[in-house]
Order: structure tokens, then sequence, then C-alpha cells
């Protein structure tokens, strides 16, 4: 009895205390794949979001509060991700979403989020998510659409015109393919074969045997997954000298490691955190980049990713919203994300309007290549 | 299509095929001993990809890989030893649970222990480029050393099981246990013997095809479900069945992706698989009327 009245009393207490930091902290969730298929991309998300929030509580929080930031993980499902939502947006009264990490999560979370007018900023890449615009949803990634002109744009200065595509078989690489086929025609580019792989292909020579037999003159893959270091080694080993075109997925350099020799010259389209120190000094997002990949780099040992930069976007713009909205209330929250301008992030520079909840524009890439195992320009 | 390009498909194939053979082997061995469906089959693959790895940092390869492999082994027999020895009144669904549970420890555990990264092993004679050419197919030459492994794995096994005592024994302890029993074979350590034994080829197939095709922790999901594809293919029972099974599946998958969408490979490897059982409930290399006492 005794035992029981001390726990209850305990339980009460401890109640009694989340309480007290409820009324004084403002609450951000986070839905992010920090386990599963999609790890790759989540966990550095989730850590990248909870050092900004560190060193943000440290320098005293925002509006004098606080943050604390309750991240979910979603293990890249997108019903675990519902439900998440769900339980941020009701239970634990949070005044903004980041997440999640992948394209088809944040679909499935899309209109409920619309619907309970929580804002959402999502990581994930699809145009989908801005396209129709939601009032309360927006994403920090550039868009998939902008990395098919890029790839083009690349293509046409080589006089290449006869290429082969795959595309793993994932929300963010069928949006991918789809963006691939629909921009070919503007560019004269002639997709000769288009495939799609498994997520968890081991590999795939038999797939670019096939594309080798129609004599394309380039190859792209668009994916997020460990494949992506799979397609390079197999083309080699094939002997295929033409050159291959990945997605800004390629963006880790975990792929460029696991590829070896076969990942020199891979060209991809990408934001500027992956060459942050060769970027010239006067350059806008340069003293962002260069700070967030020192702290990264040196608080977690690994090389830091254009995915962790998607949440360091997403937690800033979320931070900076509440600043100038100077409240923690979730519509004014919304109107202050729509209203901002000119956020140099890791992704690009941010403008948003009630048409663009992106924010960024073809600038916001560059393309760029592997050169002696890092990345580099791809035009110097 | 030219012979160069069949001969392309058909190393593609095999090279698929012997990574199924490997995850299909370790179930076929288990399940002969104990009647078990081993599903952390796949994590011994991953294991031993990973800890090569962590160990070719330090060592030269070969050392890594042995040690790679010998530890994982170890593993085997002591999750044999620590969770399905004690369940001796356990059902044999029971016991499948727990592997199941065990897959997903080894997994999590993977992912404590190294990140989520995914990481790769040296190639063991050239490198990613490097490039042979056998009759107008090009290969890697780790493809080599992944076809030269699964032959001295299937070889190795065939003379073990047909030859040697401990083979034989493990052979009766499969025919009937209690009849092995009675005959004075220790079967519990058969039994253990069967773990230990998959697990360590699981483990050697996880290191050759590494560099290939890389290690992640949560790569023995996948693995595990088409290894057991295979095994029931081929028959439950029969360990060399399972690599015969393995290089079929391969070699098929490959070349339905030459004349169809690759997104088709799976559904064409599973009508496959519906066919073969309705028609062989047995699997293609097992006997029906053995599969018909078999307790699951």
């Amino acid at each position: 009895m005794k035992k029981t009245v001390l726990l209850l009393t305990a339980l009460l207490a401890l109640g009694l205390g989340s309480c007290r930091k409820e009324e004084d902290t403002i609450k951000i969730g986070a839905i992010l794949a920090v386990t599963g298929g999609a790890s790759f991309l989540g966990a550095p998300e989730a850590r990248t979001a909870e050092m900004v929030v560190e060193e943000i509580n440290a320098k005293g929080g925002i509006l004098g509060r606080q943050i604390e930031l309750i991240v979910k993980d979603s293990a890249g499902n997108p019903e675990r991700a519902l439900s998440f939502a769900k339980q941020l947006i009701e239970e634990d009264q949070v005044t903004a979403i980041i997440g999640p990490t992948t394209s088809g999560e944040t679909m499935q979370i899309k209109d409920l989020c619309e619907s309970l007018k929580t804002p959402l900023i999502s990581c994930a890449a699809a145009e989908a998510i801005v396209d129709p615009v939601a009032r309360y949803v927006f994403k920090t990634p550039q868009k998939d659409n902008y990395v098919a002109e890029w790839i083009f744009g690349a293509m046409n200065e080589m006089g290449i015109s006869r290429i082969g595509v795959v595309a793993a078989n994932t929300g963010f690489g069928n949006a991918g393919m789809g963006q691939l086929v629909k921009y070919a025609p503007r560019f004269g580019i002639e997709i000769a074969a288009a495939e799609t792989y498994d997520s968890a292909a081991t590999d795939l020579t038999a797939v670019l045997t096939k594309l080798r037999a129609r004599d394309v003159e380039a190859v792209v893959n668009w994916s997020i997954v460990p494949a992506q270091s799979i397609v390079p080694k197999n083309m080699k080993q094939l002997g295929m000298e033409v050159p291959l075109f990945q997605s800004h997925g390629f963006g880790n350099i975990k792929y460029v490691e696991a590829a070896g020799a076969a990942g020199e010259g891979i060209i991809f389209p990408a934001g500027r955190l992956l060459v942050a120190e060769q970027l010239p000094d006067d350059h806008p997002q340069k003293a962002n980049l260069v700070a967030y990949k020192t702290a990264y780099e040196e608080k977690f040992g690994e090389a830091v990713s254009t995915f962790g930069g998607h949440a360091w976007d997403a937690i800033m713009l979320t931070l900076e919203a509440i600043r100038k909205a100077g409240s923690a209330d979730r519509d004014a929250v919304r109107d202050a994300l729509e209203s901002i301008s000119g956020f140099p992030g890791t992704g690009g520079i941010f403008t948003m309007t009630a048409a663009d909840h992106n924010g960024l524009g073809m600038d916001s890439l560059e393309l760029l290549t592997v050169r002696d195992g890092r990345f580099a320009f791809y035009r110097n | 299509m030219g012979s160069g390009q069949l001969l392309q498909y058909l190393f593609a194939g095999i090279t698929v095929g012997s990574i199924y053979a490997f995850v299909a082997v370790g179930y076929n061995i288990i399940y002969s001993a104990t009647g078990i469906i081993n599903f952390a089959q796949g994590e011994f693959v991953m294991l031993g990809g990973m800890l090569a790895y962590s160990f070719s940092r330090f060592m030269p390869l070969g050392i890594a890989v042995v040690l790679a492999v010998l530890l994982t082994a170890a593993f085997g027999g002591l999750m044999e030893l620590v969770f399905i020895r004690r369940m001796k009144s356990g059902s044999v669904l029971g016991m499948i649970v727990i592997t199941i549970g065990l897959s997903l420890l080894i997994r999590e555990g993977a992912l404590a222990v190294w990140d989520e990264q995914i990481r790769a092993l040296r190639f063991f004679s050239g490198s990613e480029i490097s490039s042979l050419n056998i009759l107008g197919a090009r290969i890697s030459p780790q493809v080599l050393w992944v076809l030269g492994t699964t032959l001295a794995v299937t070889a190795g096994l065939f003379l073990f099981l047909k030859f040697t005592l401990t083979g034989q024994a493990l052979r009766a302890c499969s025919e009937n246990r209690r009849a092995a029993k009675l005959c004075g074979i220790r079967t519990e350590r058969m039994v253990s013997l069967a773990f230990l034994v998959s697990a360590g080829i699981g483990a050697l197939g996880g290191c050759v095809v590494s560099p290939l095709t890389q290690t992640h922790y949560a790569m023995g999901t996948d693995l595990a479900l088409k290894g057991f594809t295979v095994a029931i293919l081929g028959g439950l029972g029969n360990p060399l069945s399972a690599v015969a099974a393995g290089l079929l599946l391969g070699i098929i998958e490959s070349f339905s992706i030459s004349l169809l969408p690759m997104a088709y490979k799976d559904v064409i490897s599973m009508v496959i698989l519906l066919v073969i059982l309705v028609v062989k409930p047995g699997g293609l290399f097992g006997s029906s009327r053995a599969a018909a006492l078999r307790e699951y």
C-alpha cells in the first residue's frame, strides 16, 4: 500500500512537472526515418535537428522560451508517419512538424496537417508535396523537376540524345522517373529504356546489360537507396564507358566511398552544402553552410550529407518563422513561413510565397561530380 | 540476342542466384536437423559482411574473412545453446517465432554497433572498375570469387554429408530424430552443429558478395525472404537442392529482365514458385513422401 501511494505521488509529481514544462517550452515535432530503408537520410536528419535545437536552447531559445523537439522514428513507413502525425498534433500539441523523410510518407500526412491546420515542413523531394499547394505544407529540398532539367541541360551540352533510365521503386524514384519522362522531349532527348528496380536490389548487371544492348549514350539513375553505389560498379564491370548521371539523392559521401573507383566522374545536380569550402567567400550561403558542416562533422565524426541539410533548413525555417511571428501559434507561424524571403539555407536561398511553398529556384542547384573520391564542381 | 549477351545474362543470374543459395543452404541445414525455419539466416549474412569489414581495417582481408566466418559461426552455435536448446517442450512454431525475434534483435544490435551507413568490403582481387572478358561477356573478378565459393561450399557440404560420420549423423537426425537418438547419435550436438555450420556458410556468403552488393544492417530481411523462397523451391531438407534452386531462380530472374520490364522480376519468380509447388509440393528436388512426413 505504502509503495502504491509512493508510486502515485511520484507519478503525480512527474505529471505536474511536465505540465509546468509544457507552458514555457515551444514544442516542435519531427517525424523522421531514423531506422529502416531510408535511414541514410533520416538518421542524419534527426541528428541535425537535435543538434540545432541544442545550440539554440544553449543560446537562450527563441522568444525567451526553450525549444522542445519531439522526434518520432517512422522507419520510413507512411502508416506509422500518419499515426505519429496525429499523436504530435493532437496529444503533444506541437507548433509545427518537420519531416517526414520520404515523399511517400509526406503525401500520406499532407491532408491531415492541412485539415488540422498544423504547419508541416517536409524534408522530402517530390514536387507533388507542394504542387498543388496546401496552405500548411512546405518543403525544403529542391524540387525534382529542377534536377531533371539540370541533368538534361548538361546532356544537351555534351551532345547526348539517347539515354537509359533506372530508378528505385520508391516514392522518390517513381517521382523522379516521372519528371525525366516528362521533361526529356523538351530537351530533345530520347529515353531508350526506362526500368525500375527494387529498393533492396543488390545486383543490377542484368538490367544494365539490357540498357547496354539498346546503345544508350548515358545512364541516369534516380534513387536514394544504396543501389546508387551498385549501379556505377556494375557499369564498370560490364565495361560500359558511357557517363552516369544520378539524382540529388547521391549527396552523401558514403555512397562515393562504397562505389570506390567506380564513383569517379558521376555527374549529379545537388545543393551547395557538399562543396561548401569550395564556394567563393562572398557567396550568401557560404557562412551558414560552413558553420553547419563544421558543427555537424565535429559533433558526430561523420561527413555531412544534403539530407541532414534538408532538416537543418526545415528546423531553421520553422524557428525563423516563430521568431518572425512572435508567437508559437500555428496559424501565425504558417503566415510567417509563407512570408520568409531571402533566407540562406543549405539547399539554397529560400523565398516563400503563397504560390511557392518550396521557395527555391533552379539556381539552388549546382552540377557536381566526383573527383579523387571527393565532391567537386562539375565545371571549374 | 548474341552469345555474349546470353552469357552476360547468365552470369548476372548466377551471381544473384549464388547469393540466394548461400541463405537457402543455411535454412536447409538447420531445417534438416531440427525442423525449424531459422528466420535469422539473413542476419548471419549481414553479420559476416559487417564483421569482415570492421576487421579488414586492421588486418589482411583473408584473415578478416576467416575471423568473421568463425565468429559468426560461434554466434550461431551460441544462439542455439542459449535460446533454442532451452525450448525443450517448445513447438516448432514457437521456435520459429524465437528466430524471428532474434533476427530483429541482431538487426537492431547491428544498427547500434555499426550505424545505418552502407559498407562494402574491398574487392578480393582487382577493384571496383576491373572487368574480365569471358567469351564476350564482361564480369567483375569478384563474380568468379562468388562462383568459386559457391562451388567449394557445395562440394564441401556434399562430401561432408555423404562421407563423414558426423555428416551422416546429421542426415540421420533429419530423417528421423528419434531413431537417430536411439542409434546413439547425440542429437543436441547435431543441432548445435547445424546452427554453427549454417551461420558460418551465411557469413562466408556475406563476405564474398559484400564488394558487389554492399553490406547494410537491414539487408538480412530481404535476403531471408528470398532465401526462404529458394529453400522451399528446392525442397526443404536437402541442402544441395537449395544451391540448385538458388541458381535456377537467379537465372530465371535475370532472363526475365532481358525480355520484360525489371519490375515484373519478382512476379515471375513467384508465379514459377507457385506452379512448382502445385505440381511438386515437396519442392523441385525434394520427395513429396518425405515432405508429408514432416511436422511442419
